[in-house]
């Protein structure tokens, strides 16, 4: 025989209600922040949606840890690279002085940057770790223009809340948040350990995000889009790993 | 007639420290309505220790498969901050990878699992936190640690360690007593997990979130760097799984239906299999 009692039922009953509510008030106000990633439906929304939104409250302007030149890796491993195109062969016999870096979308003024051009601003450096989901990881020291320097010269709208990211290589996009836009570290990078970047680090320039995961850092950098919203670029999850089950967020 | 209410979530042992004598608590004297007497014992496990229990198993199992998913993509382990297949390992597994840039010794690699096997081990992790974050507030508010696993002094005597230690290799089935109460070493080594090894895990893991290393980069330099915060990753899961075989070897040992009813009922059971 069993006995639930009526106090009980009401009680459970209480705090379903107040859990569910408090759910829905806590979606509403993710959302509002911009809490919630791009990836957040499916079984391991919830997780990516706890990581991402913990993640922003606690590391907005935190910076990657940096290290002394002493820790520099001596020998930096270059990860496996999809064969070179054509386009890229051609741009690379000519050491990128085509190569072209364009930004549209949400700004006063799309433009394209040759090599040079983005050579002659401020140039930012910073000793970092690049870490591998497999894993491994090694320390270098990475030159580029910070890509907020880039955003202030064309001019962000105030609604932008995303940047995407194209590479050279077929079907290779991935995008950030303002945050990790905006962030000092991350870089429109083209140079490590004192010289070029070299092609097999993705040459002449790459995204260099230290608080990300290294497949966040795509290789070959050749448009920037500003948007506020991820929806209309590929299956609207924010990258194409994201489309192979790979988080979009990658602070963990 | 005796109905048994299994208890909820707040009402814990307390008025019921000796179970099994004749001590019955207030409330349940009078009898129901519909005139029966409706005794409340105190469950073996109370309801929050069993469901949160039964949450962390399941956890616990997606964390470690999809731990050694990600592991095989790199079965190497470096010490110190920074290591690739350019540079020495502390030592290899001798497994195939899931990488084929990985050397070992296999000509064949195995299938790139990581996408959902990250994605589940991290929210795996989150739901195992705060599941753990619940459980110790309710141990301390309920004072399940101090009544349940902190020994008294005869508990953790060397003889006494020694005696159960002794019997549990023996594979000696534990007395009736048992059942209602852990012995020195079982409170040792569940406090050893509770309080050294899943905090252990946690920081190990944590540690190696760039995001939450930038926030937090002690967290990474108190254990030698990301690296080595991954190898004690590994060997602090590696000791919890050893624990788990343990665990639930003893379970076995003193009667696994019982002992298992115990943690999903609350009830002792009472069959022969016990005696």
């Amino acid at each position: 025989m069993i006995n639930l009692s009526r106090r009980k039922l009401i009680a459970s009953g209480l705090g379903a209600a107040a859990g569910a509510s408090g759910l829905a008030v806590a979606a509403r106000l993710a959302q509002k922040y911009g809490l919630v990633p791009p990836d957040h439906g499916g079984i391991y929304g919830l997780g990516e949606t706890l990581t991402y939104a913990s993640q922003r409250l606690l590391t907005r302007h935190s910076l990657a840890r940096e290290f002394p030149r002493s820790k520099i890796s001596p020998r930096p491993f270059p990860n496996e690279l999809a064969p070179l195109t054509e386009e890229f062969k051609r741009l690379q016999a000519r050491s990128f002085a085509d190569w072209r870096l364009s930004i549209d979308g949400m700004v006063h003024q799309p433009a394209s940057f040759s090599m040079t051009d983005l050579k002659s601003y401020p140039s930012r450096s910073h000793i970092t770790e690049i870490a591998c989901e497999e894993g491994w990881s090694y320390i270098a020291e990475w030159i580029g223009v910070p890509l907020s320097h880039v955003l202030k010269l064309v001019g962000v709208l105030p609604q932008a809340r995303y940047i995407v990211y194209f590479s050279m290589e077929p079907n290779t996009w991935d995008s950030i948040d303002m945050a990790d836009a905006l962030h000092p570290q991350t870089f429109l990078c083209y140079g490590m350990n004192g010289g070029e970047l070299p092609v097999p680090h993705g040459g002449p320039i790459r995204m260099r995000l230290p608080r990300q995961i290294g497949y966040k850092n795509i290789k070959f950098i050749t448009r920037l889009t500003v948007t506020d919203s991820l929806k209309a670029f590929g299956k609207g999850l924010g990258s194409v790993a994201a489309e192979y089950g790979y988080a979009w967020y990658t602070g963990i | 007639m005796l109905a048994i209410v299994s208890g909820d979530i707040w009402a814990d042992g307390d008025e019921m420290a000796t179970f099994g004598s004749a001590q019955v608590p207030a409330e349940a004297s009078v009898p129901s309505r519909a005139s029966t007497v409706v005794t409340k014992p105190a469950p073996r496990h109370s309801a929050l220790i069993r469901v949160t229990h039964w949450i962390t198993v399941l956890c616990f199992f997606a964390l470690l498969v999809t731990g050694i998913e990600i592991l095989i993509s790199h079965p190497r382990f470096y010490w110190g901050e920074t290591g690739t297949v350019l540079t020495t390992p502390l030592f290899q597994l001798p497994i195939p990878s899931s990488r084929k840039l990985v050397p070992t010794g296999y000509n064949y690699v195995l299938p790139d699992q990581n996408g959902w096997s990250r994605a589940l081990h991290f929210e795996a992790a989150w739901i195992a936190v705060l599941t753990g974050l619940l459980y110790v507030i309710f141990g301390l508010v309920t004072s399940h640690f101090r009544r349940d696993l902190v020994p008294t002094k005869a508990d953790v005597s060397w003889r006494a360690l020694l005696t159960s230690f002794v019997k549990a290799l023996r594979f000696q089935r534990p007395s009736a007593a048992e059942a209602s109460s852990y012995n020195g070493l079982q409170r040792l080594t569940y406090l050893f997990v509770i309080f050294v090894l899943f905090p252990l895990v946690i920081w190990s893991g944590l540690a190696m979130s760039l995001g939450f290393a930038s926030a937090f980069p002690w967290s990474v330099t108190l254990l030698g760097g990301r690296q080595s915060a991954r190898t004690i990753h590994f060997f602090v899961s590696v000791a919890l799984v050893l624990f788990l075989f343990v665990h639930v070897f003893m379970v076995c040992l003193a009667g696994f239906w019982s002992r298992t009813r115990a943690m999903i009922t609350g009830r002792i059971g009472t069959r022969k299999e016990h005696i």
